[in-house]
C-alpha cells in the first residue's frame, strides 16, 4: 500500500508544459531518496484549471500546487513526501488563507461546478482499469445487462432528460429509441469525438482522463438500441487521446467488458477507433459516416437519417462523446436524480472550455442554468487587467455571442437559441473591450471558408463572398447598404446549405451584427475601428507636446516611417506606416497614438 | 467478467488502494509529526510501521500523513489518531511495537491505548 498518492496532470495541456518530464523526475527523485514503496506518482487526466498547469496533487493532504517546474521536483519529494511539510510558495493562492489550507473543492474555481461528465477527470489513473472500477465503473454497465431490458434502458435515459452535448440538443433517449425501433441485421453506435470547434477541448479531456467511461457507455448504448459494434471517430490531432482510449479498449477485452457474452448476459459488443484527419465537415454526423466508411468525408441529404440508414447503410446511433459520459452515472443514480439538475428543458450539467480574455482558463462543468456572470466573475476568476467585460462567443464557428447587456441570462439550450445564439459543443471565449467584433466575425468566417467541403454551392461561395464583404468592412471601403445585403446573404446560406456546417456558418456574422451593429456602423460610416483592432482603419501619430524626441521610435521603426531631429518632436508618414505598433510599444513617454 | 459479484470484489480490491485519496471526512487519519526533531527521534521508520500495519490488515478507512512538528519536541516521536466523530488522541515517544497495538487496539477496535497517550506521560 501506498501512503501518499501524487496525482499529476497527463491532460494535453499540461503535457505541454512538461508534466511528462515533472513524472519523471519525479519518479528519480522518490527512488533516490528510497520512498519508491511508499509514494506513488499517477498520471490523471485534465483537472480543469489549465491555466495554472502543470497541476500536481499530493495525498492524502490533498493540497493542491500549481505550475510546477521540473526543478521544484527535488524540493516536493525532499519537504513534503520525506518531512511532510507543504511547500508552500508552489500552494495555488486560493486554497492558502492564513489560518488553513484549503481543499481544492472549497477554491471558487470549483465550488460552483457539479461534475457529473468529468467526474473522474483529474482523479483516477486513465490507464488503469482497476481505478475505474474502484469509482464504481462498469457497474452501470452490469446493471443494464443483467436487470434491465434494452427498453427500460432508454427508458431511463428519457427519463433524465439528457439532450445531445455535441451542439444540436436532441434528446439522446429519444435518438436510442429510433434506431432500436429499426429492424436490422447489423446496427452500429458510433461516438463523435471529433471535436473541431476553435477553443473547445472537453471531448479530448474526457477521452484522456476517463476513457473507460466512454467504452460503458457506448456499450450500454449497444445493449439498448441492439448494435453489435461501435466506433469512435477521433481526431489524429489527439495523440494522448487515442492512445490512452486504445489501452482502455485492450484491458476492457481482456477482462472480457467488451468482446462475447458480457457478464454472461448473451450480448456481444465490441469497439473500434477510427481515426480522423481534422476536418471540420466530419463533425457532422453523415460526414463523419462517410469517412468512417473510408470515403471523401462529405455530408449528404437527410432524410434518411443514421437511426434508418446510417453507418454502411445500417441503422446507426451516433452521439458525442460528453453525451457518452453522463450514461453511466444516469444509469447508476437513475433519471430523476439527472433530471433533477438544470433547468426546466435543459437537464444535467454542461462542460464549458473557457478562454479568450479570462484569468482561469480551462474546464468547468456547471449545472445547466448557472448564470454567464457566475460563470467569468465567479468561476472563471474574471478578467484579467480589469479590463470591461464586451461580450463572450459561445459554440464557436457555429455560435454566437453573448453581449455584456444579457450577462445574467441562465445558460440552458432554450435561452440561448432565443437570444439568438447557440450551446455549440461547449467553447466559451470571452472578449473584453479590447475586441473588435466584427474581426471576431471575420475569425470564425475564415475558419468556415477553409472548412467548408465545396459539396453544396451556398456554402462555398457564400461563406467566401461573406468574408470579402467583411473584409471591404474591415477596410474602410463598405456602404450602409452593404450591411443589409450582407444580412440577406447570411440568411440565404442559412436557408439552402446541405449541412450544419454551412447553415450555422453565418452565425457569429449575425449575432455581432445583432448585438453590436454600432460597431458594423463606426466601421463603414466613421471608417474608424472603436477598440483599434482593424489595421486599416487606424491612423498612429506623435502627440507633438508629449514627444522627448528621444529618437527610440524612429529607430525602432522597421520601414523608417518616423522622422524628426534629436530632442525635436518626431512625426509619423501614414504612406509609409505599415502599423506594426512597435513605435507605440517602445515609446516611454506615450506620446505615440492610435486612433 | 461474467458476473455483478465479481465487478463487486474487484471494486473493493481496487478501493482498498486508494484510500490516501479519499478526502471526505469518514476516514481515520493517522498524523505522524514530522518535523526535524520527529525525524531526529525515529519518525521515519513509525511512519513506515503505521502504513505497513494498517495495509496488513487491509484496512480501508485508515490513511497515514505527515505534519510539522506538534510542538512538544521532547515526546517526539509522536501521532496523532483522528477517529471521525471522536476526539483526537496523541501518542507520544513511540516505537515500532507501540504502533503495532496501537493500529491493533485502537484502529481496529476503537480502544485507545491510555497508557501511550500524552496523557500517561506527563501525569
Amino acid at each position: 500500500m501506498y501512503r501518499s498518492h501524487v496525482l499529476v496532470c497527463g491532460g494535453t495541456g499540461c503535457t505541454s508544459s512538461n508534466s511528462q518530464k515533472i513524472i519523471e523526475a519525479m519518479e528519480a527523485e522518490l527512488k533516490a531518496k528510497g520512498l519508491e514503496n511508499e509514494v506513488q506518482v499517477i498520471r490523471t487526466g485534465c483537472f480543469g484549471l489549465c491555466a495554472l498547469g502543470p497541476i500536481m496533487i499530493v495525498y492524502p493532504e490533498g493540497c493542491f500546487y500549481s505550475e510546477v517546474k521540473v526543478e521544484d521536483v527535488p524540493e516536493i519529494v525532499e519537504e513534503h513526501l520525506l518531512k511532510g511539510r507543504m511547500v508552500k510558495r508552489l500552494l495555488y493562492s486560493e486554497t492558502v488563507t492564513p489560518t488553513e489550507i484549503k481543499g481544492l473543492h472549497d477554491t471558487a474555481f470549483y465550488r460552483k461546478q457539479k461534475r457529473v461528465a468529468l467526474a473522474n477527470c483529474g482523479v483516477i489513473n486513465p490507464e488503469d482499469i482497476n481505478e475505474y472500477i474502484a469509482y464504481d465503473g462498469y457497474q452501470a454497465l452490469a446493471k443494464c445487462l443483467t436487470e434491465l431490458t434494452p427498453e427500460q434502458v432508454i427508458q431511463i435515459v428519457k427519463d433524465s432528460g439528457l439532450r445531445g452535448r455535441g451542439g444540436g440538443g436532441f434528446p439522446t433517449g429519444l435518438k436510442w429509441s429510433f434506431t432500436a425501433a429499426n429492424k436490422a441485421d447489423q446496427k452500429y453506435v458510433v461516438c463523435n469525438a471529433d471535436e473541431g470547434d476553435p477553443g473547445a477541448f472537453m471531448d479530448r479531456s474526457v477521452l484522456e482522463g476517463d476513457p473507460h467511461c466512454l467504452i460503458e457507455a457506448m456499450t450500454i448504448c449497444g445493449y439498448a438500441t441492439g448494435a453489435t459494434e461501435g466506433y469512435v471517430y477521433v481526431r489524429a490531432e489527439y495523440p494522448i487521446a487515442v492512445a490512452r482510449l486504445q489501452i482502455a479498449i485492450n484491458q476492457a477485452r481482456e477482462m472480457g467488458l467488451l468482446g462475447k457474452d458480457i457478464f454472461g448476459s448473451g450480448f456481444d459488443f465490441d469497439l473500434f477507433i477510427k481515426l480522423g484527419a481534422g476536418a471540420f465537415v466530419c463533425g457532422e454526423e453523415t460526414a463523419l459516416m462517410t469517412s468512417i466508411e473510408g470515403n471523401r468525408g462529405e455530408p449528404r441529404p437527410r432524410p434518411p437519417y443514421p437511426a434508418v440508414k446510417g453507418l454502411f447503410g445500417k441503422p446507426t446511433t451516433e452521439n458525442n462523446v460528453e453525451t457518452f459520459a453522463n450514461i453511466p452515472a444516469i444509469i447508476r443514480n437513475g433519471g430523476d436524480w439527472f433530471a433533477s439538475m438544470g433547468t426546466e428543458k435543459s437537464k444535467g450539467t454542461k462542460v464549458f472550455a473557457l478562454g479568450g480574455k479570462i484569468a482561469n482558463t480551462g474546464l468547468v462543468e456547471i449545472p445547466m442554468g448557472t448564470t454567464l456572470r457566475d460563470i467569468i466573475y465567479e468561476i472563471g476568476g474574471g478578467i484579467p487587467g480589469g479590463k470591461k467585460f464586451k461580450a463572450a462567443q459561445t459554440g464557436g464557428p457555429s455560435g454566437g455571442c453573448i453581449p455584456a447587456s444579457l450577462i445574467d441570462t441562465p445558460i440552458d439550450y432554450d435561452n440561448l437559441t432565443a437570444i439568438g445564439c447557440m450551446m455549440g459543443s461547449g467553447g466559451l471565449i470571452v472578449m473584453d473591450e479590447d475586441n473588435c467584433m466584427v474581426d471576431i466575425a471575420k475569425f470564425f468566417l475564415d475558419f468556415t471558408v477553409d472548412e467548408s467541403c465545396g459539396k453544396c454551392t451556398p456554402c462555398r461561395v457564400g461563406t467566401k463572398r461573406l468574408r470579402e464583404m467583411l473584409d471591404k468592412i474591415t477596410d474602410g471601403n463598405a456602404t450602409l447598404e452593404d450591411l443589409d445585403k450582407l444580412e440577406e446573404l447570411c440568411h440565404y446560406i442559412k436557408d439552402n446549405s446541405l449541412c450544419g456546417l454551412g447553415q450555422t456558418a453565418p452565425n457569429p456574422v449575425l449575432a455581432t451584427l445583432k448585438f453590436f451593429r454600432d460597431e458594423y456602423i463606426a466601421h463603414v460610416v466613421d471608417k474608424k475601428c472603436p477598440a483599434g483592432v482593424c489595421k486599416n482603419l487606424l491612423q498612429y501619430s506623435i502627440v507633438a507636446d508629449m514627444c522627448k524626441g528621444c529618437t527610440l521610435c524612429a529607430k525602432k521603426c522597421p520601414v523608417g516611417a518616423i522622422s524628426g531631429t534629436v530632442k525635436q518632436p518626431h512625426t509619423i508618414d501614414p504612406a509609409k506606416c505599415i502599423k506594426c505598433g512597435v513605435c507605440m510599444d517602445s515609446c516611454k513617454f506615450k506620446a505615440i497614438i492610435k486612433k | 467478467m461474467k458476473t455483478l459479484e465479481e465487478l463487486m470484489a474487484l471494486r473493493d480490491a481496487a478501493k482498498a488502494n486508494l484510500t490516501a485519496r479519499d478526502d471526505s471526512s469518514e476516514v481515520t487519519r493517522i498524523v505522524v509529526g514530522m518535523a526535524t526533531c520527529g525525524i531526529a527521534a525515529g519518525a521515519r521508520p513509525i511512519m513506515a510501521k503505521f502504513v505497513e500495519e494498517t495495509a496488513k490488515r487491509g484496512l480501508t478507512n485508515v490513511t497515514v500523513a505527515q505534519t510539522g512538528c506538534i510542538g512538544m519536541c521532547r515526546f517526539e516521536p509522536i501521532a496523532e489518531v483522528l477517529v471521525p466523530g471522536k476526539e483526537k488522541v496523541t501518542y507520544v515517544q513511540l516505537t515500532e511495537e507501540k504502533v503495532a497495538r496501537i493500529v491493533a487496539d485502537h484502529i481496529v477496535n476503537g480502544v485507545p491505548v491510555a497508557e501511550y497517550t500524552i496523557g500517561a506521560v506527563t501525569e
